[in-house]
């Protein structure tokens, strides 16, 4: 099994941080993981990406131009990365701000209506996990149990008694995922 | 306790690996893309665990000059700086090996030239490999191509530091630095006491003479005749290194009928390449050399020599290509390909570059 | 101070660069105007050992001021002696940050012009006023009065460090009779004569406070400096 994930959207998402986790999360499950930002100018308020692998084997490139899944927070990431799906693969994204929507028909899409739920909520900080759990309701890729760990791993110990509020989160956004165009 | 496994990014795991090998300094100034180093060292407060030394200079040149000094003294001592910064490190590098000291060097490569881009990239082999600063010296150089690598090549650049009495570089690039992946980290080892450093370094300056002559480390000798003798033992080192710790990795290379040479990160993208083009039944292989210099051209030849073309992929305009010539002696077909200015290739082009070189 | 043989000395780029030679203790030699990184380095990896460095005026306050200004700022503990002779002496008598306006070297043949070729850097003055440094002198060795004093000063740069005080900066304004091309003797007169005006001996901060004709010192920093001099002529 090898997972070759993209997640984009704009700095101060969560963008990086939803990616450590799911690459924690992983080595709690023992694979081999691997997890690249984008650096420089971007991070400072722009947009900003990570590709996570997830394999059972050694990793090769941790530096990819196609992927598995794509996992889309705004529309200069979806500009960017729609066509960096492979045939087959799969596209989850937050309808929010996006004006133009994802036309592909060989690939999976998915919407998760993360921003809007999680400002219902009052949960904004939450709003990865509930994107996370959207793509895991799809590809449970990782167990509860790994995620739980993953977290304990990827939080600063402060953050522990937060835990729980990520797992709810999680399983929101399971709940939140709507087919878009399903193979 | 024992070993454990930490998911970190390359940067921190060179300064994880420098608290746990018992490194006792270092001296660095921020740059990207390799700031973690020190922010991760400054984070861990090394000084109160192993009583490990960590100071931001303030600039380049101090740093160097820092490590310089630091190494006078026995001690085990580093920094870290990317291409423009170590570009000014290079006069205190030509210092080291002039004085015969042990140290290490990290570049994590950006592209150039100026102050260019802070993307990775691998421009500066020709200035490492080939010694960046004055004087016939040579610069030992690892090539890590993962952050496991980029762990383990600091105890042992250190180990070849001491063990030759010369600079030691580890050059690696952005995407290594900043990428996270599984590492395995060791427990902490004791620094070396000040009364070992007295017994097997008595080339050390350490202010302790007990009797002894007083020791001047130095790099100067006006008399040329000397200079050369100098140089001589200098350059009978070299030689010992190519011959003793040339390293490399081959990858699915036996049936090959081509061949990737590609370091450091090229190297990972390479291997994803090999991946493509086996899956169409095109037999490719990967060597990867792991020190830069003394460069494996032993390795080079005997697998390239074999090969009816090699591809040299670098993130360069070409630097590497010109040991690969040299080892197989021109007699197989070398081509280069790469991206520059801060662009990684992907492995898709670089498995059309392979078909393109085929045809 | 019985501390001989626990001492790192740094010796500099310029005249002082075989200064190993002369002194008999570990020494490391620096790359021009590092010493004091070099000095910071060593002290901070061992800091039961003497550590001192010795510059030349071109090493100390041209090429290598941010090197001395930061360790100054850091406030390491180590002694620095600066050695002010107003000129380059090991590469043959060319202009330093020091040289005096109007005084004539071979890259100022025409005599320092502060116009063109900036004006005669006061560093001590400024290291001064740095929170880090404890004890700043400016001293000369030119009659056995003034070498005693100046040894007494040394000595309380080292006192310092034995207390762990922060750096401690001894000033030696001194001649350099063949670039300033005049006999020893002459040498000295005219630097009692001319350089001693424009850089005045005696401490400047002791024991971490300034000294208290400090202000005084500094007082007429913003005014034009009337005085030009001319070692032909003289």
């Amino acid at each position: 099994m090898t997972e070759e994930i993209i997640i984009a959207g704009f700095g101060g998402q969560g963008v990086l941080s939803m990616g450590k986790i799911l690459a924690y999360a992983g080595i709690m499950q023992d694979k081999e993981v691997s997890w690249l930002p984008s650096y420089g100018p971007e991070m400072r308020g722009g947009t900003s990406n990570v590709t996570v692998i997830l394999s059972d084997e050694r990793i090769c490139s941790p530096y990819l131009n196609q992927f598995d899944t794509a996992i889309i927070l705004n529309q200069q990431s979806m500009d960017k990365f729609e066509s960096a799906v492979k045939p087959g693969g799969l596209l989850i994204y937050d309808p929010n701000g996006i004006t133009n929507h994802p036309t592909r028909k060989d690939i999976s899409i998915y919407q998760v209506a993360a921003a809007d739920k999680a400002s219902e909520l009052g949960i904004s900080k939450l709003f990865n996990m509930i994107i996370l759990g959207g793509f895991l309701a799809v590809k449970p890729l990782v167990t509860p149990e790994m995620l739980h760990k993953g977290l304990e791993k990827s939080l600063p110990e402060r953050h522990h008694h937060l835990i729980p509020k990520n797992e709810e989160a999680v399983e929101i956004g399971k709940g939140l995922l709507k087919p878009y165009n399903v193979l | 306790m024992a070993k454990e496994l930490k998911l970190m990014k390359g940067n921190q795991a060179i300064a994880e690996a420098a608290i746990r090998c018992g490194c006792d300094g270092y001296f660095g100034y921020p740059i990207t893309p390799q700031s973690e180093v020190l922010e991760h060292l400054m984070a861990e407060r090394p000084y109160l665990k192993t009583g490990m030394v960590v100071l931001q200079a303030e600039s380049e040149l101090a740093s160097i000059n820092m490590v310089y000094a630091g190494a006078s003294t026995g001690k085990r001592v580093m920094t870290s700086s990317s291409s423009p910064g170590f570009s000014l490190m290079q006069e205190g590098l030509s210092y080291i090996a002039g004085a015969e000291l042990p140290a290490l060097c990290v570049n994590v490569v950006r592209g150039g030239p100026g102050l260019g881009t802070i993307q990775p990239s691998q421009s500066d082999y020709f200035q490492t490999t080939k010694g960046g600063g004055h004087g016939d010296y040579r610069l030992i150089t690892l090539a890590p191509s993962s952050v496991q690598e980029m762990y383990d090549f600091v105890e042992l650049g250190f180990d070849l530091a001491f063990k030759y009495r010369n600079p030691v570089a580890i050059l690696s690039d952005g995407v290594i630095g900043q990428v996270m992946e599984k590492v395995m980290i060791d427990d902490y080892k004791p620094r070396w006491t000040n009364e070992y450093i007295e017994e097997h370094c008595p080339w050390a300056a350490t202010g302790h003479r007990a009797g002894k002559k007083s020791t001047i480390v130095t790099s100067l000798e006006l008399d040329s005749l000397k200079q050369e003798g100098v140089n001589e033992r200098i350059q009978a080192k070299y030689r010992k290194c190519e011959a003793e710790d040339a390293r490399h990795e081959a990858i699915q290379c036996d049936d090959a009928e081509y061949i990737f040479v590609a370091y450091g990160s090229a190297a990972r993208i390479c291997m994803k390449a090999v991946e493509l083009a086996r899956a169409e039944g095109i037999k490719v292989g990967l060597v990867r050399p792991i020190t830069l210099w003394p460069f494996p051209k032993k390795a080079v030849a005997e697998i390239g020599g074999r090969m009816k073309k090699i591809l040299c992929v670098e993130m360069s305009a070409g630097q590497m290509i010109e040991d690969v010539k040299l080892a197989v002696e021109c007699k197989v077909p070398t081509i280069h390909y790469g991206r520059y200015g801060g662009v990684i290739p992907t492995p898709v082009e670089i498995f059309e570059a392979l078909k393109n070189m085929i045809k | 101070m019985g501390i001989q043989d626990n001492v790192v000395g740094i010796s500099p780029v310029g005249c002082s660069v075989l200064a190993y030679n002369y002194f008999d203790t570990d020494f490391v030699e620096a790359a021009h105007g590092r010493a004091p990184a070099c000095a910071s380095a060593i002290k901070r990896l061992r800091p039961d050992t003497f550590v001192f460095s010795y510059q030349g005026d071109g090493d100390l306050a041209s090429i290598g001021c941010a090197e001395v200004m930061h360790a100054c700022n850091r406030g390491e503990n180590i002694t620095m002696i600066f050695i002010n002779n107003g000129i380059y002496g090991m590469t043959g008598g060319q202009m330093a940050p020091t040289t005096l306006e109007g005084m004539e070297t071979v890259t100022c043949p025409y005599g320092r012009d502060p116009e063109l070729m900036g004006h005669t850097m006061r560093l001590t003055e400024v290291l001064a006023q740095l929170p880090g440094t404890y004890y700043v002198t400016r001293q000369a060795v030119y009659t056995p009065a003034l070498a005693r004093k100046c040894k007494k000063a040394i000595r309380q740069a080292f006192e310092n460090q034995k207390l762990n005080k922060g750096v401690s900066f001894v000033e030696v304004t001194s001649n350099c009779n063949s670039g300033w091309k005049m006999t020893p003797v002459k040498a000295n007169k005219w630097m009692e004569e001319n350089t001693l005006k424009y850089f005045p001996l005696g401490d400047m901060k002791v024991d971490g406070k300034f000294a208290p004709n400090f202000m005084e010192r500094v007082s007429t920093f913003d005014q034009p400096n009337e005085t030009r001099f001319s070692l032909r002529s003289k």
